[in-house]
């Protein structure tokens, strides 16, 4: 069999593998809590994709999923394993809100939107660019230093918020000015009326078609790429480690600073502390379902957002804790089958 | 001032620092047979559900130190299967393991306490010897059993790791597998040793942490296996040197919290910052490269 015939089965059969054994999880959970499984996920698909409003919230909670997925994705390819995606996040979200609540009110929305949105890029990008940098010039190991960095990155938000930005008796920023939100998606489609969905799902499909032409199709993808099959000889080639490391990430933490887009300018019209929640962990199991390929981080994405929201619907009948596990088993079966298979298929073919 | 030093700041000096020290030497045995281990903040967590679990049931606080322990050591063993068994990506697996441990906590904590936040009371490790004022306070910490054991384990953990041939096969499997495997040792058995250890050290830091307690709350370790994982760093994957950077994260910690108290104008999130902020100097290499064993985080196959 050909390499990339068996490349491409390790991904469609890993993925499916990983759900399988998620399903069984699931049944086997449900059970021990003394519910119906198949009662449960009836529930589960009615309040996801069985509604409009169900899809709504599902795509609400895919789109910051597909920043973060984009954020761990486009480093991998350079082979750096981003885990600072949260402190990224916050970072840029916080900075996002800040120039939207100082710009003049009047500020139309033509330059109001992407200025916040930059604001936001462009802090979160600077996040991600450090470990990038400390990585290519001193070796320090970017998994260690992006994970200390995600610490530093919450106490100082949450010193800033505290201190300095709170509205009184919250952990929240004033609002942002009108003319920097996002419409709902519901103010084009009525049947998501009342779901938190808007605009800046756009802006993550869109991110993710960028992505894929940046890396497949541009002189700076080719060398990301490159450094990322194998840094000597990309260096021997006459690329400079030191830069495609740091924009690589750099590249990353702009998309993890996005999320903003979806939280500050789309949903609450403020930063509060604490609202990243993790989003950016997960998105190192959607890049890695979505085997960082742009297109498959948004599926991936989806399927997070699904049963994230999923959880909520079901909290009635058994813990939405549920769902938790749940993603953490696609996560160990997905990195341990797409090895297994591929070695499978490998051995199947008569080896390479 | 005087609060800073005070004797009660001290023995909580020390208290802060039991789970650090424990979770930091058992990231030490897996790291250096070459396994990164990021799951120590999920192990501790299981450890301390499983010791409350453990003493909930049985009402003896040292039956729940065993099944505190043992969870520990199963969840560790999971994590093995996944990267020594399979060669998974050890960072994922173990991204993987810690999001496993919370959502599995929190929804045994529904099943067996039906709360979100916190589990019933239990009996907790007391120390052996007690007295009233200054003295107890003294004695609650030099005959405390966990404490006594912390402290043995960080002696006895130097000695195994530096001064007997375990030791020494450990370490030539986190520094060159190949050469040690031609040297007839099994790299993957050493390493699943490696890992299994931190799986009992890392639960005895959740046991420490429930027992200080006496109960389960949601997420109580807090992000301390990253503490502990960033002290091992700093440490330079030595057991008695990160036996001291757990204290000294220990002491930032007992000062935030006195703060507080004394009125003093240092935001806490300075000092909270402290360890991660270090930790990035160390391994930039600023203050003597800190440098992990040569083969971490590479699977190996024969």
């Amino acid at each position: 069999m050909k390499a990339r015939a068996v490349e491409l089965r390790t991904a469609l059969v890993a993925p499916v593998t990983a759900l399988l054994v998620a399903l069984l999880a699931f049944d086997l959970l449900v059970l021990a809590y003394g519910a119906s499984p198949l009662r449960v996920l009836r529930v589960m698909i009615e309040g996801t994709w069985g509604n409009p409003y169900g899809v709504g919230q599902v795509l609400f909670k895919a789109t910051p999923l597909i920043f973060t997925g984009l954020a761990v994705a486009i480093p991998f390819r350079a082979g750096l394993f981003n885990i600072g995606a949260e402190g990224q996040v916050v970072m840029g979200a916080l900075a996002g809100a800040l120039i939207g609540m100082w710009l003049p009110g009047g500020t139309p929305w033509l330059l109001a939107i992407p200025l916040v949105a930059a604001a936001a890029a462009l802090v979160g990008g600077g996040y991600g660019a450090l470990p990038g940098a400390l990585k290519a010039r001193f070796g320090a190991h970017e998994v260690i230093t992006t994970i200390m960095l995600n610490f530093v990155a919450l106490a100082l938000v949450n010193y800033l918020v505290a201190t300095h930005f709170h509205e009184p008796e919250t952990l929240h920023t004033a609002p942002i000015i009108e003319g920097a939100r996002l419409s709902r998606l519901g103010a084009f489609l009525p049947a998501l009326h009342g779901s938190a969905a808007n605009t800046a799902l756009l802006w993550a499909l869109g991110g993710a078609g960028l992505v894929a032409w940046l890396l497949f199709r541009t002189p700076l993808g080719y060398e990301i790429r490159a450094v990322g099959l194998s840094p000597p000889a990309a260096e021997n080639g006459g690329i400079s480690l030191l830069r495609v490391s740091t924009v690589a990430m750099a590249i990353g933490g702009g998309c993890a600073g996005l999320v903003g887009v979806n939280f500050v300018q789309g949903y609450k019209y403020y930063f509060e502390d604490g609202f990243s929640g993790g989003v950016g962990f997960m998105g190192i199991a959607v890049a890695l379902l979505g085997r960082n390929h742009p297109l498959g981080v948004v599926l991936a994405a989806l399927l997070f957002g699904t049963l994230s929201q999923g959880g909520l619907v079901i909290n009635a009948l058994v813990p939405k804790e549920i769902v938790e596990i749940l993603q953490a088993v696609i996560i160990l079966v997905v990195v341990v089958a797409s090895r297994e298979v591929r070695s499978i298929l490998l051995r199947a073919g008569g080896g390479r | 001032m005087e609060a800073f030093l005070s004797l009660a700041f001290l023995v909580q000096i020390v208290r802060i620092s039991v789970p650090y020290v424990l979770a930091s030497l058992g990231g030490t045995f897996s790291e250096r047979g070459g396994t990164v281990n990021i799951a120590l903040e999920g192990i501790m967590l299981t450890g301390a559900f499983g010791f409350v679990l453990g003493a909930h049931l049985t009402g003896s606080p040292v039956l729940g130190l065993l099944v505190g322990c043992g969870s520990g050591v199963a969840l560790a063993a999971l994590f093995a299967l996944a990267t020594l068994r399979f060669g998974a990506d050890q960072i994922v697996c173990g991204v993987a393991i810690n999001l496993l441990a919370v959502g599995v906590t929190r929804f045994a904590l529904k099943m067996v306490w039906d709360s979100s936040s916190n589990s019933a009371r239990v009996e907790s490790i007391e120390p052996l010897v007690r007295a009233e004022g200054t003295t107890g306070i003294v004695l609650g910490v030099l005959t405390h059993p966990l404490i006594l054991l912390a402290v043995a384990l960080v002696a006895g953990g130097h000695v195994l790791l530096f001064r007997t041939r375990f030791g020494l096969r450990l370490r030539a499997c986190g520094e060159h597998p190949h050469a040690a495997a031609s040297l007839g040792i099994k790299v993957r058995w050493m390493r699943l040793y490696g890992v299994l250890l931190s799986g009992l050290l890392a639960g005895l830091a959740g046991v420490w942490l429930a027992s200080d307690q006496h109960q389960f709350t949601d997420n109580m370790t807090g992000g301390r296996g990253y503490i502990a994982l960033a002290a091992m760093i700093v440490g330079k994957w030595r057991p008695g040197l990160a036996a001291v950077a757990c204290l000294l994260f220990g002491a930032a910690d007992a000062v935030q919290m006195t703060l507080g108290g004394a009125g003093i104008a240092i935001p806490s999130q300075f000092l909270q910052m402290l360890p991660y902020l270090l930790t990035i100097v160390a391994v930039v290499g600023f203050m003597g490269r800190a440098r992990p064993p040569a083969a971490v985080g590479q699977p190996y196959e024969d």
